[in-house]
């Protein structure tokens, strides 16, 4: 039986301008920062109150699984906005949507009623959009 | 669609944000949380409940926390305890060392001596520390690791 998610992915195309978004603009905490030589890096952060959950910001890059044809794709894609890579939740939506906003952080959504919850859309540096979702009482 | 009513609460949640960030900006300094809470025009009382609703502590809190959460930092980089505490703006290392100690369970020299012990294993065998699916993924074995 699975038990839980230990690590999951987001596919970035900077790590040093994902690093400054999820650890500066988000307040995510790094886990692992570990150069793997050649010049790769595997990055790991975690949200605030799930230090148990890695979320490997992982560099779109030739070599390993991608090709040339893959990285060129998966660039198109991200910056192109394809991606909705995972629904964060908060205690207080309209305050966290005005302090992200206030560090930078763009939004496709403004806050708004759904009739599954309140919910606003951002993206992050790369390209990828996230839901984030108000916590109910 | 924002709503009238939601653009009311935003207004009042941008005073509480704009003492947040205040308190993020200048944390190492000696902040009064009455003259926050004068700032941003509501009463202490208001101040407290309205934050705590928000950011789950008090301002008090919350300062608290944030001097913890940068003295992890600087104990990761190298700094001594007490090189440490005044950085955060702590002034006595005894108080900072107990408070230190209540909120992550550990006193900052464990702290700083488990986080070195951490690193160099990532520097040595940096490949423990990643999912195997992952580090293949990458094209990263072992053998590109072990006598590094």
């Amino acid at each position: 039986m699975i038990s839980k998610i230990s690590h999951t992915c987001i596919y970035v195309l900077d790590q040093d301008r994902a690093y400054d978004f999820y650890v500066n603009k988000l307040g995510f905490k790094v886990h692992t920062d570990a150069p793997m030589g050649e010049g790769a890096r595997w990055l790991t952060v975690t949200p605030p109150e799930q230090p148990e959950l890695e979320i490997t910001l992982f560099l779109i890059k030739e070599g390993g699984m991608f090709d040339e044809a893959t990285v060129e794709s998966m660039t198109t894609l991200i910056k192109r906005g394809t991606f909705g890579s995972a629904v964060f939740t908060c205690k207080n939506l309209l305050a966290t949507y005005e302090e992200l906003t206030a560090k930078g952080v763009v939004f496709k959504k403004p806050p708004t009623k759904e009739f599954y919850g309140f919910e606003a859309l951002f993206m992050d540096d790369s390209g990828n959009w996230f839901s984030l979702v108000e916590e109910s009482a | 669609m924002v709503t009238i009513e939601q653009y009311d609460k935003i207004y009042l949640y941008r005073r509480i944000v704009k003492a947040k960030l205040f308190i993020d900006e200048r944390f190492t300094e000696a902040i009064d949380l009455n003259n926050i809470a004068d700032q941003a025009h509501f009463s202490k009382f208001h101040f407290i409940r309205l934050f705590k609703s928000v950011y789950g502590l008090t301002p008090k809190g919350y300062l608290i926390s944030k001097r913890i959460d940068a003295a992890m930092q600087h104990l990761v980089e190298g700094f001594t305890v007490t090189e440490t505490c005044l950085m955060v703006g702590w002034e006595s290392p005894t108080s900072f060392a107990a408070m230190f100690k209540k909120m992550t369970g550990r006193t900052p020299s464990n702290f700083q001596h488990g986080e070195n012990e951490r690193r160099k294993a990532i520097k040595n065998l940096p490949l423990k520390f990643v999912p195997n699916c992952y580090a293949e993924s990458h094209g990263w074995t072992n053998s590109n690791f072990e006598e590094v």
